[in-house]
C-alpha cells in the first residue's frame, strides 16, 4: 500500500498542501553511493528543532509567537553522544513529549551508535545537526539553502561525512 | 517522510512511512521498530539507481489512527493556525466558484 501523506494531518493544513504548485528543481541532484555502507561515515540532521539543553539556545519560539509569519532559520549541533536528559525540543508545531522521551525517534544518534559499533556502517560523526522545520507562511527557505545549509554542509565535510539522513519531523 | 513533499520539492532518494509527525522513525524506546525503519532507509541508499526514487515502507502505526492523529499535534494550536485558516479557506472557495 502507499503510503498516505495525509492520514495523520488535521484538514486545514492538508488543504494548505494540496494548494501547492511546486515543482523540484531539474535535474534532481543525484551523487551515486560509491561504496557499501559499511565503508561510509554517516551524519543525521532532523528537522525537528532539537538543542542541546544547557549549552545552546532554543529556536527563538518567542519571536515566532510575536510574528507568527517567521520561522527560525537558524541550526543547532547535537553531540551524538548526547545523553537523553541533556535533548531539548523546542518546536510550536509538533508535540515535543515524545521526543524529550527518546530523541531517536527524530534524530537515531543511538541506533546510530549501535550500527557503526556492528560494522553495519562505517562510522557516525561526531556531530548531528537539528533544524526547526516551521519556515513561515508563506514558506521561506532561502536562509536555509544560501546561508545555514551551506554552513552545516561545510561542517559535515570537515567531519569527512560521507551519507546523511534526514529526517523530517 | 510524506512522499507528496519529497516528490514536489526533488528529494535524491526517499524512504516514505505512514507515521505520525514528530515521529519519524518510530514510537519512543521501540528499539526493533526504529531499527527496522532505519535499515529500509540503508537500503533504499543501497538499492536507489535514479534520482527522486521514492520507496514506500511497510511499517503500520501501532496505535488507532484517531489517538495517532490527536497525539502528535501540539497541545496549543501554532500561533500561525490563526492566520492561515482564513486565508486557505478563502482561496479554496475561490477555486470552486
Amino acid at each position: 500500500m502507499p503510503v498516505d501523506s495525509f492520514k495523520y494531518l488535521p484538514r486545514i493544513i492538508a488543504a494548505y498542501y494540496k494548494l501547492s504548485k511546486r515543482q523540484p528543481e531539474l535535474p534532481i541532484p543525484w551523487t551515486p553511493l560509491s561504496e557499501h555502507v559499511s565503508g561510509c561515515k554517516f551524519g543525521l540532521i532532523t528537522s525537528g528543532g532539537l538543542f542541546h539543553e544547557g549549552v545552546e539556545m532554543p529556536f527563538d519560539l518567542e519571536r515566532e509567537k510575536r510574528e507568527p509569519t517567521w520561522g527560525d532559520p537558524s541550526y543547532r549541533i547535537i553531540p551524538t553522544d548526547i545523553r537523553q536528559d541533556e535533548v531539548g525540543a523546542s518546536h510550536l508545531h509538533i508535540n515535543t513529549q515524545d521526543v524529550l522521551s527518546d530523541v531517536n525517534i527524530l534524530l537515531p544518534v543511538h541506533r546510530f551508535r549501535e550500527l557503526a559499533a556492528e560494522g553495519i556502517i562505517g562510522g557516525l560523526a561526531e556531530n548531528a545537526y537539528s533544524f526547526m522545520g516551521y519556515q513561515g507562511f508563506p514558506s521561506d527557505t532561502r536562509p536555509w539553502q544560501e546561508i545555514y545549509g551551506p554552513q552545516v554542509a561545510e561542517k559535515m565535510k570537515a567531519e569527512d561525512v560521507r551519507c546523511i539522513l534526514l529526517t523530517p519531523a | 517522510m510524506m512522499p507528496f513533499w519529497a516528490e514536489k520539492i526533488g528529494v535524491p532518494r526517499t524512504l516514505a512511512v505512514e507515521f505520525p509527525f514528530g515521529h519519524t522513525l518510530g514510537q519512543p524506546h521501540n528499539m526493533d521498530q526504529q531499527m527496522r525503519v532505519i535499515r529500509q532507509a540503508l537500503e533504499v541508499l543501497e538499492t536507489a539507481d535514479e534520482a527522486g526514487i521514492i520507496v514506500h515502507s511497510s511499517e503500520t502505526w501501532p496505535e488507532p489512527e484517531k489517538e495517532a492523529k490527536e497525539n502528535w499535534q501540539p497541545k496549543e494550536p501554532s500561533p500561525i493556525i490563526d492566520i492561515m485558516a482564513p486565508q486557505v479557506i478563502k482561496v479554496i472557495r475561490q477555486r470552486r466558484e
